[in-house]
């Protein structure tokens, strides 16, 4: 495609509208309005940063006057005086430098606003502005009219200002500091290794020596007792539990390591281990930064309350508007919902045309109809125009926050694991103390002055900085290869459980059919060419989902002028052209009475009054499908979950391979239940599900994968995300997963064998300080280096 | 009195101011985002570039 017919502002293809503006073409009047505000403001730099950096400002009328509401304005901002208010907002559509530079220039679209700063990781947007006749509200507008809407839910609201914890980052500085001192302390001991005093040596450092050690011990101090202190907790808790964790070992080595050195030099014996005990610190400190990498801009613990608008507009028995908070809707209450608003609550439809988008809930994307006193459900999105409900419930009891209620969503999966570094610590641990004491006995039958030394050797040797480094590193740096390729994985741990799967359970609609696009095929009398023409021509100017789909379905055809063209909000559209007149819409519309087939989406059309036929929509399979599960069922028990009818059975049994179970009709509860009945079998069970009606699924599983077309608008609670264009790859995750595990195992029989080396040296007692600083930073660091080349060879092998 | 203690002290108000130095800008929360500062840095001629420019905006309004 040449540059001329992709959108100067957004990149998008102008097929169905061109605007040519100042010698650039756009693909609608939203873009085009965005770059003449970006261009009579000098910001044109914008375009020079990145090609195509804009996103298509969205029509909001009326969405935001919640934030008229003092009390809501007063909840979501940071700092308020009365003259100067401090905002944080999450802007989902942040996605480049030229995003940051234009809203860290928003002073200059409004001189209200004194300062803005991006957090580009999290895509947040943290705004200073004076309210002198501006206000949060005229903020948020200003945003999304150059296309940067902000995301403000029911979380927000609610206040739980999350604390950024940043004592890793102390102890990891602390830890730091202290090892380069004590390294640059230690120089004197490394060059001047057999000499003291007595013996003669080096006058100058045997004079000053003592000065040098208990320097080194004041510099141990803080990193054992405040950089360390966690694992000597964690093995507490381990051990009151009757765990023999990994930190077990770490514990007593850096309590060994620490009270021997310090031994030494208290008595003049030697100059101590500091500089191994501050680098292992050090070391290890840096493995769980590095584990801890995180996606901040994806939530990963979503529940309703992330969907949920903040307030919504209540109509008064005496027909006024008011803004509530969305918690105080009462059953009876009648509430107004606008267009793109989200239904908070279950509830009877009593006025205007209701299109509603239940994606959210069930990941389908066809909109559904619904006429007046039919009930609609909690979070649905209404897509054409202004509607009015009257609730059936409080917002607590609607159907999509009840299975919030469950126990799983409470219970945290982390904690019921027993990883593979610890279920290895505890063999390591026993292991060591064994040999320890074996050859303290023997030392203390055989030369008793060296039994003490023995024992401390070993115990120092031993610790298994090695194998604690193994597993943080391979992951934190598998996490991070995954995240490149649109994988996001919330923790380590979920790298380690997906290595062990060995069955994957799949929810139908959204997961393995993709939204984007839809198929539709032609049922009824065939059209002429002339209304073939009519009926492309018509849908172009509609904005409709289906017509937009229906578009770009049907043949080319050359662009005409329509003669009348008119748009019938909720019914559909009606155009004519010399002496035929079309209409394309809903069956009432177009003057066919319903079928009762209602469970397929269609487009009726009917041409001079006379019904011609229908579009019916079907969902399409994501590309590959056939193959994904082809190679997934070598190894894998596979099932398809779905909450639709078997409207789609057969269609299905084609794609996949023989044999696998269906099973339709399933509701969320029932998807749970499902999960756990496998896991009671002794199953290690991946879900991978899109919808809130999965959320049960996706929680209860070993691993849940939600799959979202775009990762910043809706994910429910799980513990992985995958981009949809990546699902072709999901096996291929799930196999470079189990290597990463393999790395791991490899790095602990290369970590073995150092410590093998260094046991000789402790066993027999010769054990001096040398040797324990080149072995034990030694072994870290080849870990560390191994396991990242090994873990990015893995990762170029993933396309 | 030695040179060395001079010398060491030295050393470690240095350190120390390094560390205090490290200390306040975790607390100030320079930290938390370790990926945009890296792209604004980039801006910064430009930031100014439109300043100078006030003067005569409105030849940028046709």
């Amino acid at each position: 495609m040449t540059k001329a017919d992709t959108c100067f502002h957004c990149g998008d293809p102008c097929e169905r509208q061109l605007i040519t503006f100042d010698e650039k073409s756009f693909c609608c009047a939203g873009c085009k309005t965005v770059y003449e505000i970006f261009s009579t403001n000098d910001l044109s730099l914008y375009y020079e940063l990145q090609d195509a950096a804009g996103t298509t400002p969205k029509e909001i009328e009326g969405k935001y006057d919640f934030l008229d509401n003092e009390e809501i304005i007063s909840k979501l901002t940071e700092f308020n005086d009365g003259n100067i208010q401090i905002i944080n907002l999450y802007i989902p559509t942040i996605h480049c430098s030229s995003c940051i530079w234009i809203l860290e220039n928003l002073n200059k679209l409004n001189k209200h606003v004194t300062n803005s700063q991006v957090d580009f990781p999290k895509k947040t947007i943290r705004v200073t502005y004076k309210q002198d006749n501006f206000s949060l509200k005229n903020l948020v507008l200003l945003l999304t009219k150059i296309g940067y809407e902000p995301y403000i839910s029911l979380e927000d609201f609610e206040g739980k200002k999350k604390v950024s914890d940043r004592s890793l980052i102390y102890k990891l500085g602390v830890a730091g500091f202290a090892f380069g001192n004590v390294m640059f302390l230690s120089f004197p001991e490394y060059f001047d290794l057999n000499s003291n005093a007595a013996s003669g040596g080096e006058y100058w450092l045997n004079k000053y020596q003592d000065l040098f050690r208990w320097m080194m011990f004041f510099f141990a101090l803080p990193v054992v007792f405040y950089a360390g202190w966690d694992y000597f907790v964690s093995a507490y808790k381990g051990l009151r539990a009757k765990l023999l964790n990994i930190d077990v070992p770490i514990a007593l080595g850096i309590l060994v390591l620490f009270l021997r050195s310090t031994f030494d030099i208290a008595f003049d014996l030697g100059s101590g281990f500091f500089d191994s005990l501050t680098g292992l610190v050090f070391f290890l400190l840096l493995g769980k930064f590095f584990q801890q990498r995180t996606y901040s801009f994806l939530s990963f613990e979503r529940d309703y309350k992330s969907y949920f608008p903040i307030a919504i507009t209540r109509l008064t028995t005496s027909g006024k508007e008011e803004t509530v908070p969305v918690q105080e809707i009462e059953k009876g209450d009648r509430i107004l919902i606008r267009n793109e608003e989200m239904i908070p609550v279950d509830g009877t439809l009593v006025y205007g045309n209701a299109q509603i988008d239940y994606s959210f809930v069930s990941g389908e994307s066809e909109p559904v109809a619904k006429e007046i006193g039919e009930q609609v459900f909690a979070g649905g999105k209404q897509l054409n125009g202004v509607i009015e409900i009257v609730a059936l419930k409080s917002v607590s009891q609607s159907y999509l926050t009840q299975l919030w209620g469950n126990a799983v969503f409470k219970t945290d999966k982390a904690t019921a694991f027993q990883n593979l570094t610890d279920s290895i610590g505890k063999r390591f641990t026993i292991a060591v103390l064994s040999i320890a004491f074996i050859s303290t006995a023997f030392w203390l039958f055989y030369d008793p002055s060296k039994a003490m030394n023995v024992f401390t050797a070993v115990l120092i040797i031993a610790c298994p900085c090695a194998i604690a480094l193994a597993s943080p590193f391979t992951l934190g740096n598998m996490l991070r290869i995954f995240g490149k390729k649109k994988f996001y994985i919330k923790n380590t741990q979920t790298i380690e459980q997906l290595a062990k799967i060995d069955t994957a359970i799949f929810d139908k609609t959204g997961t393995i059919t993709t939204t984007q696009k839809s198929t539709a095929h032609y049922e009824g009398m065939p059209l002429t060419a002339e209304e073939e023409s009519i009926l492309k021509n018509t849908i172009r100017a509609s904005n409709h989902p289906l017509s937009r789909s229906l578009y770009d379905l049907l043949k080319e055809q050359n662009i005409i002028t329509l003669d009348e063209y008119e748009e019938h909000v909720g019914k559909g559209l009606e155009s004519s052209k010399g002496d035929i007149n079309m209409k394309i819409g809903s069956a009432n519309f177009v003057g066919k009475t319903m079928t009762n087939n209602l469970q397929d989406t269609s487009m009726y059309i009917s041409s001079n009054n006379a019904y011609k036929g229908r579009y019916i929509f079907k969902n399409q399979y994501r590309d590959g499908l056939s193959t994904v599960f082809k190679n997934m069922s070598d190894s894998l028990h596979l099932a398809i979950l779905s909450g639709d009818n078997e409207g789609e059975k057969s269609r299905l049994e084609a794609l996949l391979p023989k044999l696998t179970p269906l099973y339709f009709n399933q509701k969320p509860e029932h998807k749970l239940e499902f999960i756990k009945s496998l896991q009671d079998q002794g199953k290690k069970v991946l879900m991978v599900g899109d919808g809130l009606n999965d959320a049960g699924a996706l929680a209860q599983s070993n691993v849940g994968i939600a799959i979202s077309e775009n990762i910043n608008v809706f994910s429910p609670a799980c513990d992985a995300i995958l981009d949809a264009s990546k699902f072709q790859q999901l096996y291929s995750y799930i196999l470079a997963s189990k290597k990463a595990m393999r790395i791991i195992k490899m790095s602990f029989m290369l970590s073995l064998l150092y410590n093998c080396i260094g046991l000789y040296f402790a066993i027999t007692g010769q054990l001096e300080p040398v040797i324990a600083a080149i072995l034990m930073p030694l072994s870290s660091i080849s870990i560390v280096i191994f396991t990242t080349i090994m873990t990015n060879l893995i990762g170029r092998k993933l396309s | 009195m030695s040179v060395i203690y001079v010398l060491l002290a030295i050393s470690l108000v240095v350190a120390i101011i390094f560390f205090a130095a490290f200390i306040i800008s975790v607390r100030q929360g320079q930290y938390d985002d370790a990926y945009t500062p890296s792209v604004r840095m980039l801006f910064e001629d430009e930031l100014v570039k439109p300043v100078k420019e006030t003067g005569n905006t409105v030849k940028s309004e046709e």
